[in-house]
């Protein structure tokens, strides 16, 4: 592992235990008893304390060392939970989170940074000596005692694990850190260096013993110097006697007797101090890129496999087909267990905006609560990472311009607390996500007369509510008549539109005037592999995504008789279906006038029917991109290789059937310059 | 952001316009109906016969498909169409000429079906003159000069005007 690497690992971990802080400390102040989630922000602050310490980040170690302190006290039930506590330490975590990421990439804070967290320690300086006062005078148990202990000069054997230095501990940190705190009278080597030949060199065999020389040094600052280290060893502490050696006081068991550990460390490696970090967990840390690779060769194996599959059906040979049958069934298994592994539960992107509702609602001066179900909704990681500004934005929006004053709720015969909604679940292979309030809802009239005067709809224009909602994904348009900082500039909910539409989803809008509104985002839970079906239509095959597809309908002289020549529609067991002709659309050749299907789909409530000349079943299909030429095609989403090497064009069935009702002429869509 | 990227792009493109460079430099002739086109060898990958190419629907002439190249779905561009010239139908020597293209900080492949590749010469510089403003039966914004061989004239394709990804693909 290089350092970059060491880094990188850093930075993920403390991003990683950031988050845990941040929402530990939104449900602290839900439940301000709950001792374990004081310790689990204190755990999450004290790591990263001790691991940028570790690299040299002396700017986070700092700052992290005070709020540490204070969540110390916090810990000790010293100091009381109230929501100030928690505002201050929500902007210290969020100072941290500045620190560390200038850290990595080491540059220093700026200014106004720098100055906010110099408020900060300040806050937290103040906190800290107010509660300190009560300690001195209270009888304080005799752990802290033993850590208040002052001495002139200590001595401090430490002996290592031999992993040392392979778990990314650098003594010579210690040192350095130690050195600063006073003068190193005697630094000694202790353990054996092995012969040559056996020698590891990346192993630690040696301890170090030195006396640290400084006045009035207590036992607490040293202990808590070198705490990050007893994770990677036995460090006794023991202050410099000045006549007779005093019995080391063991007060806690990372402060061991020195003589028992002294020899079972440089040679027992595998005996573990009861500090130590165990790996044995529920999971582990893989690189996103080998992840990648690895869906990637399952997908060329899906498809080799497609291909021997035909070449046994050609052959005819039973046992090889039988054999092949079985193969196939593992190629799946194999397929949904690696995509899998990608998928992660959406609960983690979620809570990230706890943090935000109940900022922006300060700020805004309104009160909201968030509330969170389908938390455990699994979708593919390359889809979570993209979906999040589009929630953001969906999220603001709603805050900023769906939500009333709690003056006008209550006039409105509403709670004055508001209640916005994150909701997940998995519908027919796609995931929904829904972004619920229960504010105005959209007004209809304002968005109609906003659209004319935008130039949007023509001034005799009819248009159903469904087309007025669908009017504010348009570009540059927002009804806000007052421009705030969180949205309302008009650049939003197009730009939203849009990247879900990359992600192939859809988004929809539904609202109840007074009683409040709800985004609903489609995604596909995977962008890699689809289960497909494949249909012919002239000389091509085509690719229709299998959850869509409900039945399939052979267009007999029956069904052909009930039609009015140019209808586009058919009567399916007395519904309505309206359909197209993707021979017509395409500009295909028909190949068998004779036959024709209907293929059944359904998407977002709604059924559409395609027709197409031949059926030819369905396969899993890896979605390969067509790549930049391509990008402004509507109603294609990909390409995927079949079985014969051909390659097969995957159709958008949701952009294919917005686009047919666009032609129809009923839509706004034709309106729009 | 995008202007400037665009007025660098097109800065590279201006430096390659004649492709002089030092001494000679490596061209792949080929046909395309009657007339002799060249391309510098650079950013070819490779030829391959014509052969299963599939039609993506609801897009312009210009665009033939895509084909399967080894496991990559590849776009394939009617070169004739592009260069506005008449379209020419599949023969037996029609090929697919597999280019590197630079698109943002990605390297993506195009095929282009040429009716037939004639071989890979080395052009010297004082072989090369610019394009006429007129007379030629292409637009003279795709070509880069015109080379001499063999007392005939090829035209030499301006390969960032030819391979514009985003003119490609606007439709």
């Amino acid at each position: 592992m290089n350092m970059d690497d060491a880094v990188r690992t850093f930075a993920a971990e403390s991003r990683e235990l950031l988050e845990e802080m941040e929402a530990a400390l939104l449900t602290l102040e839900q439940s301000p008893e709950d001792s374990d989630l004081i310790n689990a922000i204190f755990r999450a602050a004290h790591t990263i304390k001790g691991s940028s310490g570790v690299f040299g980040f002396e700017a986070v170690e700092a700052f992290t060392h005070v709020a540490e302190n204070l969540l110390d006290r916090l810990r000790a039930g010293r100091l009381g939970v109230s929501a100030e506590l928690i505002a201050l330490l929500l902007a210290c975590r969020d100072h941290i989170a500045l620190l560390v990421e200038a850290a990595v990439v080491d540059e220093p804070l700026d200014g106004a940074g720098q100055a906010h967290g110099e408020t900060l320690l300040t806050q937290l300086r103040g906190l800290l000596d107010g509660g300190s006062a009560p300690t001195s005078a209270a009888p304080a148990a005799a752990a802290s005692e033993t850590a208040s202990e002052t001495a002139d000069s200590w001595s401090l054997k430490m002996n290592f694990q031999p992993e040392l230095l392979q778990h990314g501990f650098d003594p010579l940190s210690l040192l350095r850190y130690l050195s600063g705190m006073g003068e190193l009278v005697s630094v000694q080597r202790t353990g054996v260096l092995p012969p040559l030949a056996e020698l590891d060199p990346e192993l630690c065999y040696w301890g170090i013993d030195l006396t640290l020389a400084a006045e009035g040094l207590t036992r607490q600052a040293l202990e808590s110097a070198v705490e990050f280290f007893q994770e990677g060893g036995e460090i006794a502490i023991q202050p410099q006697p000045r006549a007779v050696e005093l019995a080391p006081v063991a007060s806690e068991p990372a402060v061991a007797p020195v003589a028992t550990r002294a020899e079972a460390a440089p040679e027992g490696g595998s005996q573990r101090p009861p500090g130590w970090r165990t790996s044995g967990g529920k999971s582990i840390r893989v690189d996103a890129q080998k992840l990648d690779q690895l869906i990637n060769l399952v997908g060329e194996l899906v498809i080799s496999g497609a291909t021997t599959n035909l070449q046994a059906q050609r052959l005819g040979d039973e046992r090889l087909l039988e054999s092949m049958s079985g193969m196939s069934r593992l190629v799946e298994e194999i397929r949904d267990s690696a995509l899998r592994l990608r998928m992660v539960q959406i609960g983690e992107t979620f809570n990230r905006f706890q943090r935000v509702v109940r900022d922006t609602a300060a700020e805004l001066g309104k009160a909201i609560t968030l509330s969170v179900t389908g938390a455990e909704t699994e979708l593919d990681k390359t889809v979570v990472e993209k979906i999040g500004d589009p929630l953001m934005h969906l999220v603001r929006n709603a805050m900023d311009h769906g939500i009333e004053s709690p003056e006008e709720r209550v006039a409105a015969g509403k709670p004055s607390h508001a209640r916005l909604g994150l909701n997940a679940y998995h519908d027919s292979g796609s995931i929904v996500i829904e972004v619920s309030d229960d504010g105005y809802g959209l007004d209809h009239r304002r968005i109609l007369a906003k659209a004319r005067e935008r130039g949007l709809v023509g001034p005799n224009q009819q248009l159903s509510h469904a087309e007025i909602e669908r009017l504010i994904f348009e570009p540059g348009f927002s009804t806000a008549s007052q421009v705030t900082n969180l949205s309302g500039r008009g650049v939003g909910m197009d730009v939203v539109k849009r990247n879900i539409e990359a992600l192939r989803g859809t988004v929809e809008v539904d609202t109840t005037p007074g009683r409040g509104t709800v985004f609903t985002i489609r995604l596909p839970l995977t962008l890699a592999i689809i289960d497909g079906f494949l249909v012919g239509v002239g000389h091509s095959s085509y690719v229709i995504p299998l959850d869509m597809v409900q039945e399939c309908i052979e267009v007999t002289e029956e069904v052909r008789g009930e039609t009015m020549s140019d209808a586009r529609y058919i009567n399916l067991r007395g519904e309505v279906l309206p359909f197209l002709r993707l021979n017509e659309l395409f500009d295909e050749q028909r190949r068998d006038l004779t036959r024709e299907n209907i293929v059944v789909v359904q998407y977002a409530g709604a059924k559409a029917g395609l027709v197409v000349e031949e059926l030819l079943g369905e396969f899993q299909t890896v979605i390969k991109p067509l790549g930049p030429i391509f990008a402004q095609l509507r109603g294609v989403s990909g390409a995927t290789i079949l079985g014969t090497g051909e390659v097969a064009v995957i159709l958008d069935v949701p952009q294919l059937v917005q686009a047919a009702a666009g032609q129809a002429g009923v839509s706004h869509n034709a309106t729009v310059h | 952001m995008t202007e400037l990227m665009a007025q660098e792009r097109f800065e590279q493109a201006e430096s390659h316009a004649l492709p002089i460079g030092a001494g000679e430099r490596k061209v792949l002739t080929f046909t395309i109906g009657r007339e002799s086109f060249a391309l510098v060898i650079d950013g070819i990958k490779e030829i391959i016969e014509y052969s299963g190419v599939t039609r993506v629907p609801m897009t312009p002439a210009h665009l033939r498909g895509v084909i399967n190249l080894r496991g990559s779905v590849v776009p394939v561009v009617d070169l004739a169409i592009w260069l506005g010239r008449p379209g020419s139908s599949v023969g037996r020597r029609t090929c697919i000429v597999v280019v590197e293209v630079e698109h943002g900080d990605e390297i993506t492949d195009i095929g282009l079906v040429v009716d037939a590749v004639t071989e890979v010469l080395d052009i010297d510089a004082a072989d090369i003159t610019p394009a006429p403003s007129f007379g030629t039966t292409i637009a003279s914004e795709f070509i880069a000069g015109m080379g001499r061989v063999k007392g005939r004239f090829v035209v030499i394709l301006h390969p960032q005007r030819v391979l514009d990804i985003q003119a490609l693909g606007r439709f």
